[in-house]
């Protein structure tokens, strides 16, 4: 216990160590933060989620903050909705059950460019006499534009750009250039731009709500992929899963291969031989092949790759390296007091044995967290991730396939890979610094 | 690739001139049990990948969907079928479909299939493959294989050899002089090395490729590619920079920093001191104290390096579209294609055992302390 209060002590002392810890529990708190903010099911529920979940947000939307490092604004996508009070509506019952409804939104447009689309989506109540809407649109510089008058059935659409009707209004122009733009000079117009609806209702008790969605070029703080997917959700939910699969296959694979290597050179003979022979064959074995094979045919399940590679892992160079330690420590004194006293085979092995070795497990255990978080990633960029669950690889594989880096789409793969980055380098340049505490051949050199 | 039908007792002997019948004796009951553990070891170890590639039988079942799905839509599709009567066109089918399983040997019980995939593999007879073709149209797996070699030796090779050298060369540099500035930095950036190739290969796209413009996206040559010899080799070498670059940087500081430590440890030797205290020539200590005792794991290294090459990078390949045997290995376990997969593993399988086998006769070559098959 003293030796590793000693060692705590000595972490202090290297910049890795301590760069290496923060990190590492900054990304424990993000993966705490994901799954308290975002429980399972519901990041289940947005990831696999359609247009139904996610039709607010537009495709392929680098994230807001793009618009601090470049000159040319884009404008940021938005949605206010009546029915949760972010739209202003007023109801002012008229005659004979009869209603007028207004409802209005006004916004800053500070941007260069004008915005991917426009939609409205409509919900109304009635019983028999539908509701009757008319849409107008006030620009910065005074001029008010007729959108469109038309019935509104109990739900409904209305995209801006593909109405026929406003098309022609506008002379053929593409309505979100019209809207955005100067007549004359083709230059965008900013300032505050208005959205006015008077919707008339004929029945006792009908109603019109309706939510304004604006598809911007930006969104978020982390953008969008092709599915108009929010990718803070699979950014903030791949930390945990990242650090569970590297943290359970590391020590899986560590505890598993030192028990074994502990259990064969303790019994020695055949044990030892089958354990070496076993090592052997494991070492002929194509190790991602395997994996690829696995996902390919059996399961993508993260748990049975997880269960495989710590399976394949157990059998390699480092149980040779254990096995040589333990050949030692068998013969020391205090193994020697152990067996004298009458100290059961099970009771050397985990009380004696392994204990010694602890030491030595920890900068390795640290150490080889990157290797298995990367393989995860590996598998994923492969095509051969997880059908369910969120994860950093999946992402880049996402962007891959639809070619984000050949059209521009840099945020897609950046942002996934700096996380990947930083969890390696974190866990890494930690792992490093022990390695360098607990192995004190190496601390001079 | 003699290995192939090894009996214990046909291995010649590496000693040309015993010593003593005691050391022949051990030499060769030492060669007999260590080819006979290796072989053993290599069909075990070819069994359960074949076992694994066919998920015992259940590849099968996705196989016999697949042909009978292919062959029902052929039918549906194809006019020269509809002037048929109903039950003539099932019944043509239905042959259709067991010729094409015949064709694939899935009318075979997975245990025989299993069994002569292994002893074919094992005498190095690759067969044919199920789906895939070489470029030239052959189905032989040694060709498919053979024809991706050049590729993947051209671009494992050179990275691999540039990065053991120019590692090994460093490190002992470094080692001369520990705590200098360049040790320190190679020491600060060897963490960088938890990132496989894959992972910089992408930001070296990204960089060069997409926003530069100045290097390929991926691929090994021009589309269509130059006829002219020395344009070829330039248009070659021009992809070849960035996933090259990718496999360098993602290894060379862990590699140098290891070896580096490595140096060190027998650089501390008391012996080196000894020679510092004699004021040998530190080129002289270099080549003599300390190279000269570290030679055999300079030679393992360098040989499983080698072996290495064989099976490519798998998904550094994929990410630059590298023609290679990687990509291959990638491609057929897409294509339910075991004959490749075995094919590939099955020589892997050879070039490790041998390599093991001739290690321990290296060692005792180069350091005279170790004797063959003494404990």
């Amino acid at each position: 216990m003293n030796t590793l209060k000693n060692s705590f002590r000595e972490i202090l002392r290297y910049p890795s160590a301590i760069v290496g810890s923060v990190v590492i529990l900054l990304l424990v708190a993000t993966a705490v933060y994901a799954t308290v903010k975002i429980p399972y099911k519901e990041a289940i529920r947005l990831w696999r989620g359609g247009e139904e979940v996610w039709y607010r947000n537009p495709k392929f939307a680098p994230p807001t903050w793009i618009n601090f490092f470049s000159s040319t604004k884009l404008p940021v996508s938005f949605a206010v909705d009546t029915s949760n009070g972010t739209m202003s509506k007023t109801v002012t019952p008229g005659a004979q059950g009869t209603g007028t409804v207004a409802i209005s939104y006004s916004f800053d447009f500070q941007y260069d460019e004008p915005p991917q689309e426009l939609f409205l989506y409509f919900t109304a109540k009635y019983v028999q006499k539908q509701p009757f809407a008319s849409v107008a649109w006030l620009t910065p510089d005074g001029r008010k534009i007729r959108i469109d008058d038309f019935g509104v059935s109990q739900r409904q659409t209305f995209p801006f750009s593909q109405d026929q009707r406003l098309q022609q209004r506008l002379n053929g122009q593409d309505p979100m250039q019209a809207l955005f733009t100067d007549p004359k000079t083709h230059a965008i117009v900013k300032g505050e731009y208005q959205l006015q609806l008077v919707g008339t209702t004929f029945e006792e008790g009908s109603d019109i709500n309706t939510e304004f969605v604006f598809h911007g070029r930006l969104y978020g703080l982390a953008g969008t992929d092709q599915a108009r997917r929010d990718l803070i959700v699979p950014l903030l939910w791949g930390t945990p899963v990242a650090l569970a699969f590297g943290l359970i296959a590391s020590l899986g694979t560590l505890v598993l291969t030192m028990v074994i290597a502990a259990i064969g050179t303790w019994y020695g003979g055949w044990v030892d031989e089958l354990i070496q022979r076993i090592t052997e064959i494991n070492l002929v074995l194509p190790f991602l092949s395997i994996l690829i094979l696995i996902g390919t045919f059996y399961s993508r399940s993260i748990w049975v790759i997880l269960g495989v590679t710590v399976l394949l892992s157990i059998f390699t160079g480092s149980i040779k390296s254990y096995r040589a330690i333990f050949l030692q420590v068998k013969e020391s004194m205090y193994i020697e007091a152990a067996r004298a006293y009458g100290a059961s085979d099970f009771r050397i092995i985990f009380r004696y044995l392994i204990p010694r070795m602890i030491p030595l497990l920890i900068p390795g255990l640290v150490s080889s967290v990157p290797a298995f978080v990367f393989l995860e990633a590996s598998l994923a960029v492969l095509g051969l991730g997880d059908p369910v669950l969120p994860t950093w690889g999946k992402i880049i594989n996402d962007a891959e396939t639809n070619g984000a880096l050949y059209k521009g789409y840099y945020y897609w793969i950046l942002e996934p890979a700096a996380l990947l980055m930083v969890t390696g380098f974190g866990f890494a340049m930690l792992g490093f610094a022990l390695d360098r505490i607990f192995n004190p051949r190496l601390r001079d050199v | 690739m003699a290995v192939a039908e090894t009996h214990p007792q046909a291995v010649p002997e590496p000693v040309t001139k015993p010593a003593s019948t005691s050391t022949l004796v051990r030499v060769a009951r030492y060669t007999a049990v260590r080819l006979l553990t290796l072989f053993v070891t290599v069909v075990i170890g070819i069994y359960l990948t074949i076992l694994i590639a066919n998920m015992g039988g259940y590849v099968d079942q996705i196989m016999k969907g697949e042909i009978r799905d292919r062959i029902q839509t052929m039918f549906i599709t194809s006019p020269s079928f509809q002037k048929l009567s109903p039950e003539a066109r099932k019944k043509l089918m239905e042959e259709s479909i067991a010729l094409e399983e015949k064709r694939l040997g899935l009318d075979i019980p997975v245990a025989v299939r299993d069994a002569r995939y292994l002893t074919s593999a094992l005498s190095l007879n690759l067969g044919r493959a199920l789906n895939m073709t070489s470029d030239s149209g052959s189905k032989e797996v040694r060709l498919i294989l053979l024809e991706r070699l050049p590729a993947t030796l051209l671009l494992a090779g050179i990275s691999e050899l540039f990065l053991f050298f120019t590692s090994v060369f460093l490190a002992l540099s470094l080692s001369r002089r520990y705590g200098s500035f360049w040790d320190k930095l190679t020491i600060t950036f060897s963490p960088t090395s938890s990132a496989p190739p894959w992972f910089y290969g992408i930001f070296l796209i990204l960089i060069f490729a997409a926003i530069f413009r100045v290097l390929p996206f991926g691929g090994m040559v021009d589309s269509p590619p130059p006829r002219n010899p020395v344009d070829y080799g330039l248009s070659l070498l021009k992809h070849l920079i960035l996933p090259a670059l990718a496999i360098i940087v993602s290894q060379i500081f862990l590699s140098i920093y290891n070896w580096r430590t490595f140096f060190l440890i027998y650089s501390s030797e008391d012996y080196v001191e000894m020679a510092k205290a004699k004021g040998l020539p530190s080129r002289d200590i270099e080549r003599r104290y300390i190279l000269r005792p570290t030679l055999p794991t300079i030679i393992t290294q360098f040989a499983l390096l080698a072996i290495t090459l064989w099976q490519g990078f798998i998904i550094t390949e994929t990410v630059f579209l590298w023609p290679g045997l990687g990509r291959t290995l990638y491609q057929a376990i897409g294509l339910y294609d075991i004959p490749v997969i075995v094919g590939s593993t099955i020589i892997y399988a050879y070039l490790l055992a041998v390599t093991v086998f001739l290690l321990d006769f290296v060692y005792a070559l180069v350091d005279p302390r170790v004797k063959v098959g003494g404990s």
